[in-house]
């Protein structure tokens, strides 16, 4: 396929994967509208009042990067990993097998389809928490790197899932068992200075802690980690899933018999 | 140069099941061809090889002359598959569904739409264009598989069981536009379960069993081969018993309906001249099974017998 072959390819399917979830929006856009909406009122308003400061902000101010963060995480994976094993569920997956797509177009499509939800939602919680907050962008750009290479990571993350899965169990063990509990001990509802030196050293080797950091800094200009660093990690492990999705795309791992 | 040439492929499925033995096939540019045999005999490992929705354990395969492992992807351009169970989400749109079919071959969006509505409007689909996939019958169904397959003028077209659970009337009118199609200059390769649908369309046929083909020729010859045809004879009037008649072996299936095996080597004159002489009057006669059935049954029963020998030994 020439180049402009493949980017029309490529646009066909992010097109694709976008219409369909916004065709679902009640499915997709609207719960985390809700959830956060009543994070926003509980942990912001009734107990929020209650706790006082953080990280030199009121605590609303303080939780509101961390719950976009979540928001962001929780629909660019669910998006890919839904998506992606739909299309092996029905087998439509076939009609991107048989065309002359090649497997980076395929892999890219669902990545930025998957970014595109995270945005999304995480445009919508941000609008949102206007309603009971107030926010100043500090860095805008390390906002934006951190966000779409959270979306991307996790979209990754989606696909490789759903590569795997067999039935609709297993799309849902990721997202329950392990980015649930690790993007609640992620630093989203508390500093890690807070915490005892060990229980500190040990949330610091949970990924997300760097992700809801970092994009709290670029908000609020404050982060328990060095933001770099963070940003550094973040690229590293986008790269590390992409190469190994593209892996096993070609393979056709859990695609071709 | 060849529509498909396919060397030695073979395949041998994780669970150790060797679907293919090495097979080789050629389809020649412009052929109406029939890949017939029973179930598990290997046709849709071999469909499902070609169009890339499985992995070959070995051999090569060519499409145009491009090769599947070198140049997959003007490899793939020259191919559209209708496969056999329907595979498209059936909550997009009919029209979305064909055109982004286009998309995926790289085909720009007014060139994607124009192509779409061209074959949704010959398949008959066009006012249901609108709805979800999940809403139209099972022939068309088929039919949007179709459309979907040739959105991107496919010179090879590739029908895995295409009439399936079709209508009549649906299926005859669906060999109508196949056949259009061939007379256009496309190469057609079918599978099909129903062998007056591969003796009324096709010229050449292969038959596949166990992972192997046990023959490959062209419809008239493999026609040739069959050397005694049943026929059934409706009578003016019944009779108590099968009449004796010489060279012929007879059958009574009820007492106005007679069973005639006919070989090849006598006429049917000589049938008819011989139940004249007993005075019994034919008033209609057909063929008790399609001949290639009857040939296709023959060979798929040597070649289990075969391989039953050569277990054993």
């Amino acid at each position: 396929m020439s180049f402009t072959e493949q980017w029309v390819a490529f646009l066909t399917l992010v097109t694709k994967e976008i219409r369909r979830f916004v065709r679902i929006w009640p499915q997709t856009l609207l719960p985390p509208a809700i959830t956060m909406s009543l994070y926003f009122v509980i942990f912001g308003n009734l107990v929020g009042s209650r706790i006082g400061d953080m990280g030199g902000f009121d605590y609303m101010q303080y939780i509101v990067p961390g719950l976009i963060m979540m928001s962001v995480i929780q629909n660019s994976y669910g998006n890919v990993v839904s998506s992606f094993f739909s299309t092996k569920f029905q087998h439509s997956i076939e009609e991107m097998m048989v065309s002359p797509m090649p497997a980076h177009v395929i892999l890219t499509g669902y990545m930025v389809g998957g970014i595109a939800r995270g945005l999304m939602v995480g445009g919508i919680v941000t609008v949102l928490s206007l309603f009971f907050t107030h926010l100043t962008l500090q860095h805008a750009w390390i906002t934006l790197s951190v966000v779409v290479m959270t979306a991307a990571l996790f979209s990754l993350g989606g696909f490789i899932n759903a590569v795997f899965a067999r039935n609709f169990d297993d799309i849902s063990i990721i997202p329950n068992f392990v980015l649930t509990p690790l993007t609640y001990l992620g630093g989203v509802f508390y500093s890690l200075e807070l915490l005892p030196d060990f229980w500190r050293a040990v949330t610091l080797a949970n990924p997300i802690v760097y992700m809801v950091n970092a994009f709290r800094y670029g908000i609020l200009g404050v982060s328990d980690v060095n933001v770099y660093t963070s940003l550094g990690t973040i690229a590293l492990f986008v790269l590390g899933f992409y190469i190994l999705a593209l892996w096993l795309l070609r393979r056709g791992t859990g695609i071709r018999a | 140069m060849s529509a498909l040439s396919i060397r030695n492929l073979t395949k041998t499925y994780s669970n150790g099941v060797q679907a293919l033995k090495g097979i080789d096939l050629t389809v020649e540019k412009g052929e109406f061809f029939a890949l017939l045999g029973p179930n598990g005999a290997g046709k849709s490992t071999t469909i499902g090889i070609v169009s890339s929705l499985v992995n070959k354990s070995g051999g090569d395969v060519e499409i145009f002359g491009h090769s599947l492992d070198r140049e997959r992807a003007l490899a793939k351009k020259k191919i559209g598959v209708v496969p056999q169970e329907f595979n498209f989400n059936q909550f997009e749109k009919v029209y979305d569904i064909v055109v982004t079919q286009a998309g995926f071959y790289g085909i720009p969006i007014a060139e994607a739409r124009r192509q779409a509505e061209k074959y949704l409007r010959q398949l008959g689909l066009w006012e249901k264009r609108q709805s979800a996939a999940r809403m139209l019958s099972g022939g068309m169904k088929r039919r949007l598989m179709i459309a979907r397959a040739l959105v991107h003028e496919p010179e090879l077209l590739i029908l895995d069981e295409p009439t399936a659970g079709v209508d009549i009337e649906l299926r005859r009118s669906m060999w109508d536009f196949l056949i259009g199609l061939n007379e256009q200059g496309r190469t057609i390769i079918l599978t099909t379960h129903y062998l007056e649908e591969a003796e009324s369309l096709c010229r050449r046929i292969a038959i596949i069993d166990h992972g192997v083909i046990v023959e490959n020729t062209d419809m008239r010859s493999l026609l040739e081969k069959l050397q005694v045809e049943t026929f059934v004879l409706d009578l003016q009037r019944p009779l108590q018993s099968a009449p004796e008649l010489c060279g012929f072996h007879v059958r009574l299936r009820d007492a106005a309906t007679l069973e005639v095996d006919v070989p090849k080597t006598e006429s049917l004159n000589r049938l008819f001249g011989a139940l004249a002489e007993q005075d019994i009057q034919v008033l209609s006669m057909r063929n008790k099974a399609n001949r290639l059935e009857e040939l296709f049954v023959r060979l798929v029963e040597r070649n289990a017998d075969l391989a039953g020998k050569e277990a054993a030994s």
